[in-house]
């Protein structure tokens, strides 16, 4: 394959998933499937790019990282409960106040998981640093330990995620079906996407983490505590997956204790497709498995899953490091 | 054949012992840096100069003696904390970022962006002008020796008074050690140097002291002119002969 084919390549695959099946459905149809599949897109997003950042700064294979997004999600369902119970903000009609309790819920919950983040790194990551093969088997552990934890705290039966009043039902513009909860999700989304963006392009600090993703060992021997940003990307990565995981429960309406294992396997897609370690990867990786997924499995149920596992190999064939290189 | 002792030692470093591994690579390495001299550590492959960097910047930790950086003792200290004392490294793979770009590779090493820093960066432009040149390009782009300079003059954003540099001509043709020797004796003015050095066209045009190193030990030192004059102990320790 040609360099400048290899250089084409991702925009040609983003375009095909984006427009291939207005051949097989009717344009309402898609246009609401493709909200759908952003939204799914921005979610896959939060939960992939911590992990993302997790890998391509610690070098470290986080597999607790699904566990880190059900505690995000289960945190998120108590502070709800909680705030609602004394503030009535959830159910009020006014939109202002649903979006006050569900921010407000998101960083309850993101700053919960990112002290659990850092407890885990601390106690049981730091000791295999520098082993992948030491950082699954420990990670799986870790995973199972914190599954049982939610078991134990909550129960062991799914609970009915709240949702704030104005987030639930739909438009109707022109006889197409917006979801209205999908669309703040997006915004949502891409609010802290560009947030991440900021950070990492335009700031001292973003700057000392893009150089360590390429080599931590240099921006050490450069005079910056290392071990202080690890801390810290950890911290940022477990609460982006927690508050990945507070809003998949709004969007799915559900959580249980083992949610976290399922949405694992679509971030370790996603970022492996982007890139580990790139945060723009992370981000067309995720719409990329959110759009292909969701139509999909409007026209194919059964394979909505093995398409993106189609998507992975097709990639990797061509590129092996994914689609963006590390630190971008 | 003994280097000068009267000026007080900038670095010491006093039978240093480092394992990597289960491997004892460092078996007692010692020497001294005095200031305004450039200090070169020689040897074959695999005689540890690199391991010797590497244990002064932290980056390996010594089992047994003591390192002294203008009379304090780094030698159980992280990495990060001897950067900041005014230690500057050129590792061997010259350690860029080159997803970063020329000027964002500055910005990271640097400790403080205030007028000072600014005006050190206008210095060292000025001995490197390509770097001025590609100043928002990425560092993966640049040739070998621009590469290469750009790892040696980034340390120096910072105020530092020592800086390690770990063969800087690795793979750069003849006319690019040229001129990488031209702008190191330049910025002999602003930092002290140690330097590891394989080719002793480089080594010699450069040093004052030197260090021979073999099987992690200092064996022999002395003055640069003398090596260069001694043909049985360039054969002897570093396997040249002949004018180099």
């Amino acid at each position: 394959m040609s360099p400048q084919w290899r250089q084409w390549f991702p925009k040609f695959i983003g375009f095909a998933i984006f427009l291939l099946p207005l051949l097989f459905i009717n344009p309402k149809t898609y246009i609401t499937l493709t909200i759908s599949g952003l939204a799914m897109g921005m979610l896959l997003f939060l939960v992939s790019s911590g992990f993302s950042l997790i890998f391509g700064f610690l070098s470290v294979l986080n597999l607790a990282h699904g566990a880190l997004f059900a505690w995000g999600a289960y945190i998120g369902f108590t502070a709800f409960s909680l705030i609602n119970k004394w503030t009535g903000w959830g159910g009020s009609n006014s939109i202002f106040s649903n979006m006050l309790i569900f921010l407000l819920v998101l960083m309850v919950a993101g700053i919960g998981v990112a002290i659990l983040g850092v407890v885990t790194e601390r106690l049981v990551i730091r000791p295999v640093y520098g082993s992948h093969l030491f950082q699954i088997f420990i990670t799986v552990g870790a995973m199972i330990v914190m599954e049982e934890l939610i078991r134990i705290v909550w129960g062991p039966n799914d609970e009915v995620m709240p949702v704030p009043m104005n987030f639930m039902g739909s438009w109707d513009l022109f006889d197409v079906v917006i979801s209205k909860y999908p669309l703040i999700a997006i915004v949502i989304g891409l609010i802290i996407y560009f947030g991440i963006y900021t950070i990492l392009k335009k700031t001292k600090l973003g700057l000392i983490v893009r150089a360590g993703v390429e080599n931590p060992e240099m921006v050490q021997v450069m005079g910056h505590n290392i071990y202080r940003y690890f801390t810290g990307v950890f911290a940022a990565g477990s609460a982006l997956a927690a508050i990945g995981g507070g809003m998949w429960a709004t969007f799915v309406k559900s959580i249980n204790p083992a949610m976290g294992g399922e949405v694992i396997v679509f971030a370790l897609i996603v970022a492996i497709i982007g890139g580990l370690g790139s945060m723009t990867g992370s981000v067309v990786g995720a719409l990329m498995v959110g759009l292909s997924y969701n139509y999909v499995a409007y026209l194919i149920p059964k394979a909505a899953l093995g398409i993106t596992m189609l998507l992975l190999v097709v990639i990797l064939l061509i590129r092996p490091t994914g689609l963006f290189k590390e630190g971008t | 054949m003994e280097v000068d002792l009267v000026a007080e030692p900038i670095l010491k470093v006093e039978g240093i012992h480092t394992f990597i591994g289960k491997h004892h690579i460092l078996q007692g390495v010692s020497f001294d840096v005095h200031p305004g001299k450039v200090t070169v550590l020689l040897g074959r492959n695999g005689a540890g100069k690199t391991t010797t960097l590497r244990s002064i910047m932290g980056l390996l930790s010594p089992s047994q003696g003591t390192i002294l950086f203008k009379n304090q003792a780094i030698h159980h200290m992280k990495s990060f904390d001897i950067a900041r004392l005014g230690i500057g490294f050129v590792p061997e793979d010259r350690g860029l970022f080159n997803l970063l770009t020329v000027e964002e590779n500055f910005r990271v090493a640097m400790f403080q962006e205030d007028k000072s820093t600014q005006q050190r960066v206008e210095t060292i432009l000025e001995i490197f002008p390509d770097l001025k040149r590609f100043w928002k390009a990425k560092a993966g782009i640049l040739s070998g020796g621009q590469k290469q300079m750009l790892a040696i003059s980034r340390p120096l954003v910072n105020k530092n008074e020592l800086l390690l540099i770990d063969e800087p001509s690795k793979g750069l043709a003849p006319i690019v050690i040229d001129h990488l020797i031209e702008a190191v004796q330049k910025l002999q003015e602003q930092t002290m140097i140690i330097l590891v050095e394989q080719n002793f066209y480089m080594a010699s045009s450069l040093g004052n002291d030197f260090y021979i190193f073999d099987d992690g030990r200092t064996v022999l030192n002395g003055q640069m002119e003398e090596l260069i004059r001694n043909e049985e102990l360039k054969k002897k320790y570093l396997g040249i002969s002949g004018t180099t």
